[in-house]
């Protein structure tokens, strides 16, 4: 059980929670081109280890909660409001890649 | 079963990943191809991956042409697969049938009931009377849920995983494919923009021609050629119960939720519902998905509801953005595509390894296969077959 500590409402469990993946996708300028779009929709990185993403307190606050998780161990370094910076833990951990 | 030989320098095809794609690839390689100087290289063991980690259903039941077309290539190697590889695989055609619980349900699958018959597939509707007398288990009455009746695909059935593996491994391995097991791919070689190599913990293997077949893992392969795809990881949980007498001689899914289940010879209720629903490699999911499936269980055959689980167990799904495979060229010379199974693998292991097969040796797709190509996402032709948009975790 992933236990996600909203920066609303404290650690709730995941059953809360829907899950809304890769928090790393900016959204292009409207203007932008045809790859750039293809990117932001399609492409990830979907990496073994450290993951940045996005889950929907829908169960709560009904806030979107970026969450740093590894995608290995389950285990969560940080989480934070959408418009924080969050960091991928420094040293390498077991899993990470 | 199969020799633990040594690798050789260089192969005329590498195919990485021995699991029941890779296994079906090398096999369909040396049978209609004659291409005989082949190596399967695989981290772990054959037949310890998803091939082993599945529920073991096997159907046809697509609406797409081209799901619809190459599931019943499938389906119909299925039904010669014990004959062609002298193998009991227990292909078991003991039907498939998908609940529906409301009138637009039922009407969206009388459509791919007739989608599927006027592509030549076997499809039956199913009234509730007709039900009762082939799963007479089930909760007509639920209140939430009421049954209304079913779609049936009779050909559809079960097939004994491992024993997949086992088939074609030898089968390809007696034809001189070299399987070489615990021996994990770290990085693929690109010269002049074509893949000549592997880089793997045994050496260096060159090869004329690289396949992946990876799935779960797709992601991880693809990046040592530098490719990124519209692919993410997902476990998905499956659960076996103690063995009981004979309660289920079908498969059935549930409509209203997700969930599906059989019973194994052995009498084990083989059962399994949705992904978790965020990325993971873990091979191991968490308590509120088994509740769910769980409940789906309850609601259409609360009869099961005092038998003991006796295991259960995550395995990592190659998620697409579009729910449907590749089985394509890469845009690098000589590196071929095999993945994005999503959670439906298994039934299309041997139509898979046939396509792939095809697609290697020609150095171009079968028509079965031409649709499931990495492009397709850019030239807006996905295969929504659930029409939910790029959200892979509810693929």
């Amino acid at each position: 059980m992933h236990r996600i500590d909203c920066p609303w409402c404290g650690i709730r469990d995941e059953a809360e929670f829907q899950y809304q993946g890769d928090a790393t996708k900016v959204r292009p300028a409207p203007d932008a081109s045809q790859d750039a779009f293809f990117d932001y929709v399609y492409k990830r990185d979907n990496p073994k280890g450290w993951h940045t993403e996005w889950w929907h307190h829908v169960g709560g606050c009904r806030q979107w909660v970026k969450v740093v998780r590894n995608t290995l161990t389950h285990e969560i370094h940080a989480t934070g409001a959408p418009a924080e910076k969050l960091s991928l833990p420094r040293k390498k951990k077991r899993g990470s890649k | 079963m199969w020799r633990d030989p040594e690798p050789k320098p260089q192969y005329d095809v590498i195919i990485i990943g021995g699991g029941g794609h890779g296994l079906a690839t090398a096999y369909y390689l040396a049978k209609e191809h004659g291409i005989t100087n082949v190596a399967v290289i695989e981290k772990g063991w054959i037949g310890g991956g998803n091939v082993g980690r599945n529920t073991t259903i096997v159907r046809s039941n697509y609406m797409f042409p081209a799901n619809t077309h190459f599931y019943e290539k499938s389906m119909k190697l299925w039904e010669g697969l014990e004959q062609d590889f002298n193998f009991n695989a227990m292909v078991s055609q003991r039907g498939v049938i998908n609940l529906f619980h409301s009138d637009p349900q039922r009407d969206a699958f009388a459509r791919r009931g007739n989608a599927m018959r006027l592509a030549g597939v076997d499809a039956e509707f199913l009234t509730p009377e007709q039900l009762k007398e082939m799963v007479p288990i089930l909760d007509f009455e639920n209140a939430r849920f009421p049954i209304q009746g079913g779609l049936l695909q009779r050909r559809g059935g079960t097939v004994r995983h491992d024993a997949v593996a086992w088939g074609y491994a030898r089968g390809a391995d007696s034809r001189g494919v070299d399987i070489l097991q615990n021996c994990e791919v770290k990085d693929i070689v690109v010269e002049g923009g074509a893949a000549v190599a592997v880089e793997t913990s045994r050496g260096t293997i060159r090869g004329k021609k690289i396949a992946m077949a990876v799935a779960g893992h797709t992601s991880q392969v693809a990046k040592m050629a530098g490719i990124e795809l519209p692919i993410e990881s997902h476990v998905l949980q499956a659960f076996v119960s103690e063995g009981i007498k004979p309660l289920l001689d079908t498969v059935v899914t549930f409509g209203a939720g997700h969930f599906y289940i059989s019973q194994s010879d052995k009498g084990g209720l083989v059962f399994g519902g949705d992904l978790d629903g965020y990325n993971s490699y873990a091979q191991r999911g968490n308590l509120p998905m088994m509740e769910h499936v769980m409940a789906g269980g309850m609601a259409i055959m609360p009869a099961i509801g005092r038998v003991r689980l006796l295991r259960h167990w995550g395995g990592v799904m190659d998620m697409s953005f579009d729910g449907s495979p590749f089985i394509c060229k890469t845009g690098i010379d000589c590196l071929y595509l095999n993945g994005g199974w999503c959670y439906g693998g298994f039934k299309a292991t041997p139509a898979s390894g046939w396509c792939f097969a095809h697609t290697i040796a020609k150095d171009a797709p079968h028509k079965l296969n031409e649709a499931f190509t990495i492009e397709r996402f850019r030239q807006g032709r996905m295969i929504d077959e659930k029409g939910v948009g790029p959200s892979p975790w509810i693929q």
